[in-house]
């Protein structure tokens, strides 16, 4: 029996309320999942960042260009994925905003965020030509687990019968 | 729009009471105009109260920051006051506590302008 991965997912405008968008999908998906109040924050800002940067970075604010938004839900965490339609960008190159001469900087805290708020984080080439944020949060351990050890996690990840 | 910001003349300080989200859009495009309509009226020592500010996204940081910098370049300060929890921890992790001069006390903030 393989594990059941949920799948969603939903392709934005390169828009501000993309942003908000985003955000409310995703938490909606944390929330059900199980997460807590603190991990939604987390997860619910890292989304925010991914698609501000998407938006802003990656599309250039441009109206003509997608944002891709994916969620995988799977039998330990919740992934999930930012692709744009920019010319991508590497990790190596991204300022380090805790730097002293950074620190008046009024942009550049977004891919700091996300690697501080998620378990997982990485940038990888995506299937357009742009950038793809791929990234996790595991899921919570189920302190409230039924004698049958079903949980009550509505959203949860199933095992396939 | 899920920020909204008034603010009130003690002596010499302006304090600005914000209340709601800031972050990417309209809400960080008010703190800017708030701020810089101030400068405007030469009202260059700021606190800025985030009594009620319970969300700042990496936008709304940027924007903390374009505010600092500006009233600065004024000849003034700016100062926070009142920091929830969640934008503590966020000003804690991005460093500007070595930026920032943050006041937990209203009388406090408004005394330790010089």
């Amino acid at each position: 029996m393989a594990p059941e991965t949920k799948h969603l997912e939903i392709t934005l405008e390169t828009q501000v309320d993309s942003v908000n968008l985003a955000e409310e999908m995703c938490l909606r998906v944390a929330e059900a999942a199980g997460f807590g109040e603190d991990d939604c924050y987390r997860i619910g800002m890292s989304v925010r960042e991914g698609v501000i940067n998407a938006f802003h970075y990656g599309n250039q604010e441009r109206p003509e260009k997608k944002i891709h938004l994916a969620i995988d839900l799977t039998s330990d965490k919740m992934i999930i994925h930012v692709l744009d339609e920019g010319i991508g960008f590497s990790l190596a190159d991204v300022p380090d905003p805790l730097a002293q001469e950074n620190l008046l900087s009024t942009s550049g805290r977004g891919i700091f965020l996300m690697r501080a708020f998620m378990d997982e984080f990485d940038v990888v080439p995506g299937r357009t030509g742009g950038a793809e944020i791929v990234m996790a949060k595991k899921l919570p351990l189920d302190e409230h687990s039924g004698p049958n050890g079903q949980g009550n996690r509505g959203a949860a990840p199933h095992q396939k019968a | 729009m899920s920020l909204h910001a008034t603010h009130r003349d003690a002596g010499p300080v302006t304090v600005v009471d914000i209340s709601g989200r800031i972050t990417l859009g309209e809400e960080s495009a008010l703190l800017r105009k708030t701020v810089r309509g101030l400068l405007d009226d030469q009202r260059t020592k700021i606190v800025l109260n985030l009594a009620d500010v319970n969300y700042i996204d990496s936008a709304g940081i940027g924007e903390l920051v374009s505010a600092y910098t500006a009233v600065k370049k004024s000849g003034g300060e700016l100062k926070l006051l009142h920091l929830t929890k969640k934008v503590h921890d966020l000003i804690q992790i991005t460093k500007l506590y070595t930026v920032f001069d943050v006041h937990s006390d209203e009388n406090a903030a408004l005394h330790s302008f010089q």
